[in-house]
């Protein structure tokens, strides 16, 4: 299988942090060239002109959103539909479980998913139970939570984190990431579409940089499908979202020494697709997990504690993380907080030769 | 108020219950229930007596109250006599409720927008008769000069950003006022619980340009061990708690900070700031609630500068502003021409005396306006008319106001404005010439402060990371010393 991968301008920042692409394995169809948040910005079109019924709301998200991803959708679909709310994310998150429960599509903006945690109680104690405490007779699954996270070289504190974990610990929502704009667009059209609610974690450093051709009609990509996006026979890697980037080039690299990395987009978090990385570490014999949140407690933990289970005689070597470091995220220190291609290249080679 | 409300319901019989609801519809009810609020102001003669404004030492101002427009002053709504019929009210546990046979609601809004306290109008000029808190000529002298250099840090600062030396500003053009005259009225050791555009209370305070140069650059001397953003000022000794970027996070903060202050009898009080998006978040409304209910020492200052981002006000709350949520929450507030220095400055002295003599919380809602961009990551022409940006910087800016008032005076001159100028402007310059020098924390300051010390796990990060910077040096910036 072959990797179709497109360069976005360079950004002049310590990381070499090139733009991921989505493989050939989905139906070719040329399109336009995008970038991430113009891809997002035509998901949400599709969405709003598919079903009258979509509404897309959030912060600031009247003009366009900080991110520019909803720009345009006010003009052309009415404030009434798309709307700036009060700067309030448990407000944004009741409310559109509300709106959800009656039989809409809310999509909601939470301007940064450092900024999610005041919506924390809405999300975890309401929308993921919402279905299962009324016995099926309610739910809010056409509730979509979009928020970009992740690094972005000079976000510091609140502006840098990925808190896909403490989702990843609640039953009944679902928890996705894309790594690229075709991949963003497929994915997002799927969860706004999807029966239950979904946090959707948008990788912002990738929002411009990362650009590839995206197809102009409304597809979408399936949920809780892991994409093996670089076959290999000596470790398998498995990442999700602007991490994936970083490991495909350790991948190359690690070409380079003769090591055969088979790199696995997870895509859904959960409910994650066990099969697909359970079907190749009983090919390779070998993990290395990586993302950008803290080590301990981060999903990779559960990826690994999984497949320990399931493999452990086929395993050839401990399952490796190379993932964000426990502290807060540091603005001077980014680059040593980071899992940077070096580390994961050292990874591998451990991992390899144990 | 009583008097307010008998005359209401005498005017309005032809609207008793007895009426079918149906023709309530075709009641202006909004016209005929807000007059409730505001036709009848009877400021109860008791209020003046309850207000207590001190003759007494303001901080470092020889203040002289010159008070007595009863916007100072602080209604109390009025209790039923205990003699009333006791069929005619309800007892609840927290008081007396009169019963009303009208099917009345309260209106949405008073019939008239709460006033707003300003002492000198557009060109500086002092509005007479208005009562406020003297301010002498040195402490004028001194706030202006103090406006000045905010104004100066921030286009320096901004212009360092624009040029790539620092990753992130932002200004607080058209709101020097709220932070230098706020902070003047204070005192010392009142503590500060900013939200990120009120780096003129840093300032007045004596945090010093090299502090807030050492901070944007993330270098070595930041206290914050370059961890935080640039802007997320913090300094301990300043009694100025270290920003966060989430929002009205501070607030209920702050009034665990001043009961802690009322429990050890302190003679201070907490001034928090936010602004009008920070109103929406449930934060606000808990801290609000919070602080009447513990009878906290806490003045809460809004900055009311018309936008959260690209979001107006109109998208935030559909109230009379913030100051009218005080009421709600049984919070004495004030509404202040917040690019009126004098007024801010005396609205502050005000709170602060019964913040910190009546032991209670107080509101300031300061009507103002962002005159420059959210930030440096924005650029708010995309949302808002630049001819509204403009009358804002020019008609109405904070810092020519009371230039204007202060040469008036006598205090200020041409020669005055361009010495204090040419002087900020070198000493910021010098500050961010010796804040660039100076290298970054060191790697170890990463791990610690996570905890009191590290634990197990950060320790062998550690290790790890140093291991993995001798085998890649070329992966890590030489400028943070390892
Ligand atoms: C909890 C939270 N949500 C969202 C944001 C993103 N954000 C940063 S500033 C801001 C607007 C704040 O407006 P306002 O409180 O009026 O203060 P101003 O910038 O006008 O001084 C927003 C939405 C944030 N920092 N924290
Ligand atoms: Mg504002």
């Amino acid at each position: 299988m072959g990797i179709r991968r497109r360069f976005g301008r360079l950004i002049t920042n310590w990381v070499d942090r090139k733009p991921f692409s989505t493989s050939s394995a989905i139906v070719e169809q040329t399109g336009k060239p995008l970038n991430l948040y113009s891809a997002i910005n035509q998901a949400l079109h599709i969405a709003l002109e598919t079903d009258p019924r979509t509404y897309v709301f959030g912060e600031d998200v009247g003009f366009g959103g900080v991110f520019r991803c909803t720009t345009g959708l006010a003009d052309r679909f009415g404030k009434k539909r798309v709307f700036n709310t009060p700067l309030c994310e448990q407000g944004i998150l009741g409310f559109g479980i509300g709106l959800a429960a009656m039989g809409n599509r809310a999509v909601a903006e939470i301007q940064f998913a450092d900024y999610i945690f005041p919506a924390f109680d809405q999300i975890v104690n309401e929308a993921a139970k919402f279905r299962y405490r009324s016995g099926n007779q309610f739910n809010c699954g056409g509730l979509t939570i979009r928020a970009p996270y992740g690094a972005v070289g000079h976000g510091g504190h609140y502006h840098s984190q990925s808190p896909e974990a403490f989702f990843c610990h609640v039953p009944g929502i679902k928890v996705v990431i894309p790594r690229s704009p075709r991949q963003a667009k497929g994915l997002l059209l799927s969860c706004i579409r999807d029966p239950n609610p979904v946090v959707f974690f948008e990788p912002k450093w990738l929002y411009r940089l990362s650009v590839e051709e995206v197809a102009e009609h409304d597809f979408m990509l399936p949920l809780s499908e892991a994409e093996v996006i670089r076959e290999g026979n000596d470790i398998t890697l498995v990442g999700w979202g602007a991490q994936l980037s970083i490991m495909e080039q350790a991948c190359l690299e690690a070409e380079k020494d003769g090591i055969s990395c088979e790199l696995i987009d997870l895509r859904t978090l959960i409910p994650w697709d066990k099969d697909t990385v359970e079907a190749s570490v009983r090919k390779t014999g070998r993990l290395l997990i990586s993302h950008e949140a803290p080590v301990t407690g981060g999903f990779g933990a559960e990826i690994s504690a999984s497949i320990v289970e399931s493999c452990f005689l086929k395993l050839e070597a401990p399952v490796s993380r190379v993932c964000g470091l426990d502290t807060p995220f540091p603005l001077v220190f980014e680059p040593f907080y980071m899992p940077t291609k070096n580390k994961i290249l050292d990874a591998i080679k451990a991992t390899v030769n144990y | 108020m009583m008097a307010a409300w008998v005359r209401n319901s005498a005017n309005i019989m032809i609207n008793r219950f007895k009426s079918k609801m149906g023709s309530l519809g075709m009641t202006n009810f909004s016209s005929w229930s807000s007059s409730f609020t505001r036709t009848f102001p009877v400021v109860p003669a008791s209020c003046a007596q309850n207000l207590r404004i001190p003759v007494g030492d303001f901080s470092n101002s020889p203040a002289h109250f010159r008070f007595c427009s009863y916007r100072f002053e602080s209604g109390k709504a009025e209790t039923l006599s205990d003699d009333g019929d006791a069929n005619q009210v309800l007892d609840l546990p927290e008081g007396k409720v009169k019963f009303s046979y009208e099917l009345s609601f309260i209106s949405e809004s008073a019939e008239e927008r709460e006033c707003c306290y300003r002492v000198l109008d557009e060109n500086g000029k002092q509005i007479l008769p208005s009562s406020y808190v003297e301010v002498s000529p040195e402490l004028s002298v001194k706030m202006y000069s103090e406006m000045v250099m905010l104004q100066t840090m921030d286009n320096i600062f901004y212009e360092a950003q624009r040029q790539g030396r620092i990753s992130f500003y932002v200004t607080t053009a058209g709101e020097e006022a709220i932070n230098i005259a706020s902070a003047a009225a204070l005192a010392f050791d009142d503590i500060v619980l900013p939200q990120y555009r009120e780096p003129g209370v840093l300032l007045w305070r004596g945090f010093t340009l090299q502090e807030f140069a050492n901070q944007c650059f993330g270098n070595k001397a930041d206290y914050g061990k370059g961890r935080q953003m640039p802007i997320h000022y913090g300094s301990n000794k300043h009694n100025y708690f270290t920003i966060s970027s989430t929002i009205a996070t501070q607030l209920p903060q702050a009034v665990g900070v001043a009961y802690s202050l009322k429990m050890d009898r302190k003679d201070a009080c907490v001034v928090t700031y936010f602004g009008d998006g920070g109103t929406s978040e449930g934060d606000f409304h808990a801290a609000l609630n919070f602080a009447a209910v513990t009878e906290a020492p806490v003045i809460f200052i809004c900055r009311n500068n018309g936008w959260a981002i690209s979001t107006p006000t109109s998208d935030q709350f559909r109230s009379d502003g913030v100051v009218v949520k005080g009421r709600a929450y049984g919070i004495r507030s004030i509404r202040v021409d917040g690019n009126d220095a004098l007024a801010m400055y005396s609205a502050v002295s005000a709170a602060r005396e019964m913040a910190v003599s009546e032991q209670r919380p107080i509101l300031i809602e300061a009507l103002t306006y962002r005159v420059g961009h959210h930030s440096t990551s924005d650029d708010s022409t995309k949302y808002r008319p630049v001819d509204e940006i403009e009358r804002w910087k020019i008609e109405r800016d904070p810092v020519t106001r009371f230039r204007k008032w202060i040469e008036s005076n006598g205090w200020w001159s041409e020669k005055a404005e361009i010495e204090a100028r040419n002087s900020a402007r070198k000493q910021i310059l010098h500050a961010i010439q010796e804040a660039e020098k100076v290298e970054k924390p060191p790697v170890a300051d990463m791990f610690t402060d996570v905890y009191d010390c590290p634990p197990s796990n950060l320790l062998e990060q550690e290790k790890l990371l140093r291991e993995t910077i001798k085998r890649h040096p070329q992966d890590y910036p030489s400028d943070v010393p390892v």
